[in-house]
């Protein structure tokens, strides 16, 4: 079976798999992989988008080092999100807010978790 | 982001909240496994920068005035070889010698220098761990195999949001020739922790 990674050009990666900066990066490639294991999308879909989403950013002159290959990475998921209808832009940036906001208000050493007051922390169902 | 409070966590970066805002979305709505997904995070968890901090202790062994600078001003010595962390936390290193062996832990949560050592083993952020380090170290050194003995004095550094400590193990013996790659090579991530020592290499080996 041929290594499905190896559909993803530029991918950073060693001989063991891919290689992360930090902590943010796994857990968008993680992402990735288990919507794509669990059906919303297949890895060719997957692997157009991110293509899609680097050729746009070697087109705006960006340096092709890798440096910012999973700011690509999550940006092509957020792209192939939305436009398989799993969530939408206005969602992500309510929920995105709402957990700067659940930081700012934690104490350190607590866990932070999303509040329950606000009607738009509330997961949508359709 | 430089001047946090202490009373509160730091926000992380816009694509830290930006991955927290899909993923939670995503299960929340059942479209992912919050458990498969864990478990692939942790699957990767070595995978995060861990050679970083073995690059820096690496470099520290080999270059006296590398050292001296780490030592003296963590943050800076580990910015000269372009590791940084994003978060703004301040590091401090801590020198293994035979009289002092040093174990960084973080009490409350999991305040870990993810930038030179990668994500947070497991048992780092487990209660037993975070516990007892304090209460009994040697104890909890014991259990990771690494028995000290009574001359042996045991410092632990418990870590927060803005301070993060990484600790410079001691170089093992048999590795005066070695070249600071292959030193690297030898370093791992526990024993950056404090919960182990670098192995020395077997006899006859040559790098």
């Amino acid at each position: 079976m041929p290594n499905p990674l190896d559909a993803l050009p530029n991918l950073p990666r060693d001989t063991a798999g891919p290689v992360f900066a930090e902590p943010w990066q796994a857990q968008a490639f993680s992402l990735a992989v288990k919507l794509s294991e669990q059906g919303h999308f297949t890895w060719k879909e997957w692997a157009a988008t991110l293509a899609d989403e680097l050729k746009s950013a070697a087109g705006r002159g960006e340096p092709d080092d890798g440096t910012r290959y999973y700011q690509h990475w999550l940006q092509a998921l957020e792209r192939l999100v939305a436009a398989k209808g799993l969530s939408n832009p206005q969602e992500m940036q309510v929920r995105k807010e709402a957990w700067a906001d659940a930081y700012r208000h934690t104490p350190h050493g607590k866990p932070v978790e999303l509040g329950t007051g606000s009607p738009d922390q509330k997961p949508s169902r359709s | 982001m430089s001047h946090h409070d202490h009373e509160h966590q730091a926000v992380p970066s816009d694509l830290t909240l930006r991955v927290k805002a899909l993923e939670s979305l995503l299960v929340e709505k059942g479209l992912v496994d919050r458990a498969a997904l864990d478990a692939l995070v942790d699957n990767y968890e070595h995978k995060v920068g861990p050679r970083n901090g073995a690059r820096v202790v690496a470099r520290a062994w080999v270059d006296p005035a590398y050292k001296q600078r780490l030592l003296e001003d963590a943050t800076a010595a580990i910015g000269e070889l372009g590791y940084g962390g994003a978060q703004g936390e301040h590091m401090v290193v801590v020198e293994n010698t035979p009289a002092v062996h040093n174990l960084i832990v973080c009490t409350l949560c999991s305040c870990y220098p993810w930038s030179v050592l990668g994500l947070p083993p497991v048992w780092y952020k487990s209660s037993a761990y975070r516990s007892r380090s304090v209460i009994d170290p040697r104890g909890v050194l014991r259990e990771f195999r690494l028995d000290l003995g009574a001359g042996v004095e045991v410092r632990v550094w418990d870590s927060t949001a803005e301070l993060r400590y990484l600790v410079l193990p001691e170089r093992p013996a048999g590795t005066e020739n070695w070249s600071e790659e292959a030193l690297a090579a030898l370093v791992t991530r526990d024993a950056m922790v404090g919960v182990a020592k670098v192995p020395a290499p077997p006899k006859g080996a040559t790098a």
